[in-house]
């Protein structure tokens, strides 16, 4: 067995951008992932942060090929993804699930919470009749809800309950890689940490592995092995959980760090914060060389020019990858 | 300084199909000139319809304020006249938004939404609304305001549709700015950047602020006093630097808890809140947060503690309150 069990290389996701409403002309792209490579070993968690519209969920989605990559490769446990099609691919997706955002939205109102955990286990054929309402129940103990709720609708429950819902249909078909997108950014804080803790007990018991996907620092940081910074479609740092805080390199890494605030006024007050200029420029015209030298307090006449080099800072052991001419 | 604002025994509910909603209850609260409070509470807690009700911004029917005085500039705002009231919203008591894109008029230039409280409220004509509105839009940091005073809200980004937010609610140099979780919809970067705005502008114009918000990261590095809310009802108030050194209610604790922090040891496990937030319909007698509380004893389930002042700044509404203040750890994790 390989000791990674996703390998993402080069990937690439365009939207197209179209003009006319009969004859639809292609004008443009949104370079809404453009060019990112990362590894998930089996049993680690990769934290993927950004803000809105870097195209960290985009990046979860090409990988479970909701989207259909532009360029790239996919490898799930040595399989590669982006050329898989049918029955192959169906087969491959009961390995992999997602977790949403909104647990309003990503749950039909209209049917009863035991037929939405069942629903992957009708789809993938993998039980029935009176298996599959033991499954049901099981999942619902397993993620901390009474096997009762079974009979009841969505609306019945309060978000972090629905979130709960959520991860038990993700978890019916039994898979060993989990997409958890923003799972805890609409709920509640004192909610937030039941989501977060189970999520981590069901990774030790079931030995999953974690994409998580958010904007919230201070959680990434908390439940993460490694972490990837992504900004305007590129990853632009990745290392290990404590080198990423301790010693951030990539200079949007340092100002996204310095701008979360800390529950402790004593330390706001003596905090310097780092406060980045602008907005975070269209992905349809992304900027040339360095995409971050718009707003970037440390740009040089190199970053305007070129690209600077995705490229391991760290040892051998312990690596630590960024891309930006400060280490050229 | 005396009190600017003053509130008192605030109680607001609303008749909805299933019940009635017990939405704020027994708010009491003073606001002093100049001061920044902060007011933390998760949805549902009564922080938003609080302060909603002190401009009378309920809506009514379903809501209702069914008690209190809000008292300011010597008058009680919820006895005073529908156009009374009016002079003082916007002019004197200003509020922005959490959703600046909701909150802006989608069809009416930025330009147009500035002047019209400038000639409604202060009399401007149309030329000297337009130069007053240009200043605002430079002092929040809008660049080139001259030109994009014509733009529409759709042309902004978010960060800079709250700026437009704030420079409308300065317009009339107001004494309180009502700030309802301004930064919750943003980016981390861009949240920066308006905390950093109002610490300014606080600053050069010298406003009270009442900032709402779930985070209690915010409200360290803002505000010289806060207020947490549970269950519709305050439930402690401290200074900044005593709440979060040793928390007195168990619920400001849970809080504090269940956020990891990014400058702690990575701990290994979140110490969550158990339970769900109370049903504000059927409001059972005793303490809103007996149920999910690890501090609770026998008289929490049955009586409801007042809130009180256990110091000369601060009061919590707690049986075992002293318990708390005695911890040998303080505030966090044991």
């Amino acid at each position: 067995m390989a000791e990674n069990l996703l390998e993402v290389k080069d990937l690439k996701m365009y939207f197209p951008v179209t003009r006319g409403i009969v004859i639809q002309r292609k004008v443009a792209d949104v370079k809404a992932v453009d060019g990112v490579s990362f590894t998930i070993k089996r049993g680690e968690t990769l934290g993927l942060v950004g803000e809105s519209g870097c195209g960290k969920s985009t990046t979860g989605r090409a990988i479970l090929q909701l989207y259909r990559p532009t360029a790239g490769s996919v490898r799930f446990d040595g399989r590669e993804l982006t050329t898989m099609k049918g029955e192959e691919l169906r087969r491959q997706r009961r390995r992999m699930q997602m977790i949403f955002q909104d647990p309003y939205a990503s749950l039909n109102p209209r049917m009863t919470v035991g037929s939405i955990i069942a629903e992957p286990l009708e789809i993938h054929k993998i039980s029935s009749g009176k298996e599959k309402q033991e499954r049901v129940q099981e999942l619902l103990r397993l993620v901390g809800l009474n096997p009762y709720f079974a009979q009841r609708y969505p609306h019945e429950f309060s978000g972090g309950q629905r979130q709960r819902i959520g991860i038990a249909r993700a978890l019916a078909v039994n898979p060993d890689f989990i997409v958890c997108d923003e799972p805890i950014s609409a709920l509640d804080v004192s909610i937030q940490a039941q989501i977060v803790n189970l999520l981590q007990d069901l990774q030790q018991e079931l030995k999953l592995t974690y994409l998580f996907i958010a904007h919230d620092l201070s959680m990434v940081r908390h439940i993460s092995d490694r972490v990837a910074v992504m900004y305007l479609g590129k990853i632009v740092e990745l290392t290990d959980y404590k080198s990423l805080y301790e010693e951030p390199k990539h200079p949007y890494t340092q100002a996204l760090l310095s701008a979360v605030p800390i529950p402790d006024p004593a330390i706001e007050a003596k905090r310097q914060r780092i406060i980045l200029q602008g907005d975070v420029p269209s992905p349809l015209n992304p900027p040339t060389g360095c995409r971050f030298h718009t707003r970037c307090p440390r740009v040089m006449d190199v970053c305007r020019q070129v690209e600077p080099e995705w490229k391991n800072v760290g040892t051998a052991e312990k690596e630590h990858w960024v891309a930006c001419h400060l280490y050229d | 300084m005396g009190a600017l604002l003053e509130v008192k025994g605030l109680e607001t509910k609303f008749f909805t199909h299933e019940g009635v909603v017990h939405a704020v209850t027994d708010v009491s609260y003073q606001l002093d000139e100049g001061e920044t409070l902060g007011i933390v509470g998760e949805s549902g807690s009564g922080k938003s319809v609080s302060v909603m009700s002190l401009i009378r911004l309920i809506p009514q029917p379903p809501g209702k304020i069914t008690g209190g005085e809000v008292w300011f500039d010597g008058r009680d705002l919820l006895k005073v006249s529908d156009e009374e009231i009016r002079q003082v919203r916007g002019n004197r008591i200003a509020m922005i938004f959490q959703d600046p894109m909701t909150s802006l008029n989608p069809v009416l230039t930025i330009g147009q939404q500035i002047t019209e409280a400038l000639e409604l409220h202060l009399g401007m004509d149309g030329r000297q609304a337009r130069e007053r509105a240009i200043e605002l839009l430079e002092l929040v940091g809008i660049p080139d305001a001259a030109r994009r005073l014509d733009d529409y809200p759709h042309q902004f980004s978010g960060g800079m549709r709250q700026r437009v937010m704030i420079a409308m609610g300065l317009s009339c140099n107001p004494q309180i700015l009502i700030a309802d979780e301004p930064t919750t919809a943003l980016d981390v970067t861009i949240q920066a950047q308006i905390i950093d705005l109002v610490k300014d502008l606080r600053k050069k114009v010298g406003m009270a602020i009442i900032w709402i918000t779930h985070d209690l990261g915010v409200v360290a590095g803002l505000a010289d006093r806060v207020i947490v809310m549970y269950g519709g009802r305050i439930v402690e108030e401290a200074r900044v630097h005593e709440l979060y050194t040793r928390p007195y209610h168990p619920y400001t604790l849970g809080l504090l808890n269940s956020v990891p922090r990014l400058d702690a040891a990575h701990s290994g496990r979140l110490i969550p809140i158990d339970g769900l937030p109370p049903d504000l319909i059927d409001v059972p007698p005793g303490c809103p947060f007996a149920p999910r509380c690890t501090f609770k004893i026998e008289r929490c389930d049955t009586e409801n503690p007042p809130l009180e002042y256990v110091s000369s700044t601060r009061r919590v509404a707690c049986w075992r309150w002293e318990v708390m203040a005695a911890r040998k750890d303080g505030g966090f994790r044991g």
